[in-house]
């Protein structure tokens, strides 16, 4: 059976990492991504993501499951998968002192592009990203947004049907991140490419992914499209800025009266409570606070979010949960320990 | 895979290797004037001592002149390893690991590249030292070989660099070998031929030295006309330490890419 027979698709059962001195880094994941999907895998820092991309990648062997990419097993056939997939993995990892065409020009001739392909194929994927203008400017004065581009051209270099992306627009301006979002969804509606994006951003996942995997700490706590996993939730989302920072904790127990559950508070310095009753409650929320005296700045009600997804299901709010390290350091330290047989 | 698809990713790994090289001066100058400058330094300070009974070289300054070949390969130590340290860092080696790159040609074209660089070291040198008024008695043949055993003297010299990038995975811990190779240079019959040693214990460290036998083997090229026994024991020398540290380079370069 050759590769192109194969579906494009990613099959992952009971997928573990178990770091020798740290965490259980990814604890038994199962994940299904159709041919020419665009998989969301949305988590916090150190939820698991990137070492679930490096297992999927074959860059790190898995301790325990089994996971399947493009058909191959990323245990077995780890050759087989790599000619498959592309992969942007975290921080473009660029060479400053080259040129995006000079990238192309190793990146080609490494994936063994025919000679007199490996230019008109550079050339493509660098007018394909809007560099062209750039091309032959060293990498190093490039902003953020143009490395990253340059690292998506350059995981297309040899026609993968599926396409890593690891956290892509970490740090990117917002008309950065926005030209990306496109050119993602361009591969995956015109080209048929699989996409598996992972992201720290409600919103990425939220414009991009067609179905979204919610990990945290190392487990997948939900997966749907964003739209069933914001109809689950139902109830409305209230947030609330007091007018005097000092009531702050009186507003709270208003609010919980009308929440289910507790509220949160955010960093932006607001209160957030699931409302339970929907929207018709907002009004009873409002006479009770003003029966107690207790002014509001802003008052804000919205339709769930991904966020209040990740909030139900984790009770942390995704914005600065997990902001440790551990486990990319405790990564980084295996791959550098641990070894294979040669 | 082909050798031809070897050779593919050689060359395009190498041609990276000297591009990059080519544009960091501050990489390239000092691995040449550095060492010519320590040259002209010993060449001038230390000419008295060509007058010793049983000097073997003309003068000091074709004696010393083999010291610059030597320092060559250190510099190929710390300016590989350091190259490849920063891919490790940068995440550009996991870029590497995704093509289908082998582990034999990422190693042999990373040392290309610096191995080009030895060869332009070697031919400045030697035009340096032949200006300055040194001999090289064994002509333009002799010249040849030269080159061919800085190649190798680099060639070896690099792999230790490429094992203590792959081994530490950042550039200070490998730029931190630079002075113990330098300590390694100073404990061999650089400053002084083995027999005019009068230290005992400076003379039994500068024997089992394998830089005493790369330095003779160039020094012959140079004065007392064709030497085979030199010869061979400086080319022997560098493929001895490449045999011991290619297998170390291919065994740490697989505990740092794991892929499956």
């Amino acid at each position: 059976m050759t590769s192109s027979e194969l579906p494009a698709s990613i099959e992952v059962e009971g997928l573990v990492k178990q770091f020798k001195k740290g965490p259980r880094a990814v604890d038994g994941i199962d994940l299904h991504v159709d041919p020419g999907e665009i998989y969301g895998f949305l988590g916090p820092n150190g939820a698991g993501k990137s070492t679930t991309v490096l297992m999927l990648t074959t860059l790190l062997p898995p301790t325990a499951g089994t996971a399947r990419v493009a058909g191959w097993d990323v245990a077995r056939d780890g050759a087989r998968v790599r000619e498959s997939i592309g992969a942007a993995l975290q921080e473009a990892a660029l060479d400053p002192f080259l040129t995006a065409r000079e990238h192309m020009r190793l990146q080609t001739a490494l994936h063994g592009l025919p000679k007199g392909e490996r230019e008109r194929r550079g050339d493509d994927l660098i007018e394909r990203v809007g560099l062209a203008d750039a091309a032959d400017r060293k990498v190093g004065g490039y902003s953020g947004g143009m490395r990253r581009r340059l690292d998506l051209a350059l995981s297309l270099v040899h026609r993968p049907r599926i396409l890593f992306l690891d956290e892509p627009t970490t740090g990117l301006d917002p008309q950065s991140r926005a030209s990306l979002w496109d050119e993602v969804a361009r591969l995956s509606r015109e080209d048929g490419v699989t996409v598996f994006l992972t992201t720290q951003y409600l919103e990425e996942a939220d414009a991009l992914a067609a179905r979204v995997g919610i990990i945290d700490n190392g487990k997948l706590v939900a997966e749907g499209t964003p739209a069933a996993l914001k109809a689950e939730i139902g109830e409305p989302g209230l947030e609330v800025v007091p007018a005097e920072d000092e009531r702050r904790d009186d507003m709270a127990r208003v609010l919980e009266r009308f929440g289910d559950g507790e509220c949160v508070h955010h960093e932006r310095g607001s209160i957030g409570v699931r409302l339970q009753g929907g929207d018709a409650a907002l009004a009873g929320v409002v006479r009770a606070l003003d029966a107690e005296g207790i002014g509001v700045a802003s008052l804000q009600l919205h339709a769930p979010t991904l966020d209040d997804v990740f909030l139900a299901k984790t009770g942390r709010s995704l914005e600065g949960a997990g902001e440790d390290e551990e486990e990319d350091a405790a990564a980084e330290a295996e791959r550098t320990a641990e070894g294979v047989p040669a | 895979m082909s050798w031809g698809e070897t050779l593919t990713q050689i060359r395009a790994i190498a041609w990276r290797s000297l591009v990059r090289t080519a544009r960091q001066p501050a990489q390239v100058v000092p691995a040449i004037t550095f060492p010519l400058f320590l040259f002209a330094i010993n060449a001038a300070g230390l000419d008295a001592a060509a007058g010793l009974p049983d000097f073997p070289a003309p003068d000091y300054l074709t004696f010393i002149l083999a010291v610059p070949f030597i320092q060559a390969g250190i510099f190929a130590v710390s300016g590989v390893g350091a190259d490849l340290a920063r891919d490790i860092e940068s995440g550009f080696l996991d870029r590497l690991a995704l093509t289908p790159l082998s582990r034999t040609a990422l190693v042999s074209g990373q040392i290309a590249g610096t191995m080009a660089l030895g060869i332009v070291q070697g031919i400045i040198f030697v035009a340096v030292g032949l200006a300055a008024g040194a001999t090289l008695d064994t002509g333009v043949t002799g010249a040849l070989v030269l080159i061919a055993l800085v190649v190798a003297i680099v060639f070896a010299f690099g792999l230790i660099g490429v094992t203590a990038a792959f081994k530490f995975g950042n550039g200070e811990a490998v730029q931190g070998l630079f002075p113990v190779l330098f300590v390694f240079l100073f404990l061999s019959t650089m400053a002084l031929p083995r027999d005019l040693l009068t230290n005992d214990w400076f003379r039994v460290i500068a024997t089992y030295n394998p830089v005493s036998y790369l330095l003779d083997g160039i020094r012959s090229l140079f004065y007392g006309g064709w030497d085979a026994e030199a010869l061979a024991l400086a080319f022997g020398c560098a493929a001895a330490i490449a045999a011991v540290f290619l297998p170390l380079a291919i065994r740490t370069l697989n505990t740092r890419v794991v892929r499956t």
